[in-house]
C-alpha cells in the first residue's frame, strides 16, 4: 500500500508539443464544433495568437508524450486495474495554443487512507510551463486506489 | 461574457451529448493518450471486477468542458475542477449543466463561480464540479 513516504515524490518531466493534427483528432472524437479550436481567424478574434486547447486537453498532452504514461503508478507499485480517477482540477494562468511546447512536472502532494485502508487517495500535482518559461497552468489529479484485502 | 452580469442561480451552461459507445471510448483512448485498457478491453475490465468497460472520467469532463466553453469564452476560465462521483456506463446519455453559484471579486477581477454537473439519462450525477470565470 502507498504510504506517506510517497509525498514529495517527483516523476520524470514530460515535454509535449501542441500539434494541430492530434488536437483535431481530439476535437472530432468529442464532436467539438466550436470554431475557436480549429480556425486561426476565430482564435485571433477571441484574443488568442493561435487556436487554444480545450479546458481538459492538458491532461491528454502529458499522457501522450510521456515515455511511460503511467509512471507514477509503476513507481509507487500500484496496479493499473485497481485505480479510479477521483478528482481533477485545472488552474489556468496563461493561454496554451497550437504550436506551444509545454513541460509538465508532476509530484505527489498527498496520500490519504480511506475506509480503514480499503482505499487510498493519492494527489499528484503538475506544474505546466511553456517554451518561454511562462507558468501557464497547474493540474491536480486525485486517483483512488482500491487496495486488495489483506490476506 | 456579455455586458450583462449573470444572475445568481441563473443556468448558463446546458448541453446534451449522444450516448457513450464502445467506438467513442476507443477513439478517446487514442485521442487522449489514456491507454488504460479498462476502458476498451472487456477482458481486462472483467478481470478487474467490472461487468463491462466504462467511460474515461476525462471523456466526461471533456464534454463538461465543451458545454462550458460553449457558454463562456475560453479566455475567461480561471479554473475548472470536478469530482468523479460515479462510473459512467456504456450507453449513458449525458447532460451537462452549470448555474451561477457565487459572484465575487479576486485581485480586482470580477468573477463568478459556476456550479457544474454532468448527469446521465436517469438523473444520476456522474461529475460534480465548478469553474471560476472572469466576468
Amino acid at each position: 500500500m502507498v504510504d506517506q513516504s510517497a509525498v514529495g515524490r517527483e516523476f520524470t518531466p514530460v515535454t509535449a508539443r501542441v500539434e494541430p493534427g492530434r488536437l483535431r483528432f481530439f476535437l472530432n472524437t468529442l464532436g467539438e464544433g466550436n470554431p475557436l479550436y480549429r480556425d486561426e481567424k476565430a482564435a485571433r478574434a477571441a484574443g488568442f495568437s493561435a487556436p487554444p486547447v480545450p479546458p481538459t486537453y492538458l491532461f491528454c498532452l502529458e499522457m501522450m508524450d510521456a515515455t511511460e504514461p503511467f509512471e507514477f503508478l509503476t513507481a509507487l507499485d500500484i496496479d493499473l486495474a485497481r485505480v479510479l480517477h477521483g478528482e481533477q482540477r485545472f488552474d489556468y494562468f496563461a493561454p496554451v495554443v497550437v504550436g506551444d511546447v509545454l513541460t509538465f512536472r508532476p509530484r505527489v502532494t498527498s496520500v490519504t487512507d480511506k475506509k480503514g485502508g480499503a482505499m487510498t487517495l493519492i494527489v499528484v500535482e503538475t506544474k505546466v510551463t511553456n517554451q518561454d518559461g511562462v507558468h501557464v497552468a497547474d493540474t491536480s489529479r486525485t486517483v483512488v486506489v482500491r487496495n486488495p484485502r489483506p490476506s | 461574457m456579455s455586458a450583462t452580469q449573470p444572475k445568481l442561480g441563473e443556468r448558463i451552461v446546458h448541453k446534451e451529448f449522444p450516448p457513450i459507445t464502445r467506438h467513442r471510448l476507443a477513439l478517446y483512448c487514442g485521442a487522449s493518450g489514456d491507454h488504460n485498457p479498462i476502458h476498451v478491453d472487456l477482458d481486462f475490465a472483467k478481470k478487474a471486477g467490472f461487468p463491462d468497460v466504462f467511460s474515461h472520467g476525462m471523456l466526461v469532463m471533456a464534454y463538461l468542458g465543451q458545454a462550458l466553453t460553449d457558454a463562456v469564452p475560453a479566455s475567461r476560465i480561471r479554473s475548472f475542477s470536478t469530482r468523479f462521483a460515479a462510473i459512467t456506463q456504456l450507453g449513458a446519455k449525458l447532460t451537462c449543466e452549470g448555474t451561477v453559484a457565487e459572484l465575487m471579486e479576486h485581485n480586482g477581477e470580477k468573477q463568478a463561480r459556476i456550479a457544474l454537473t454532468t448527469k446521465d439519462e436517469t438523473g444520476e450525477i456522474k461529475l460534480a464540479g465548478e469553474a471560476v470565470i472572469a466576468l
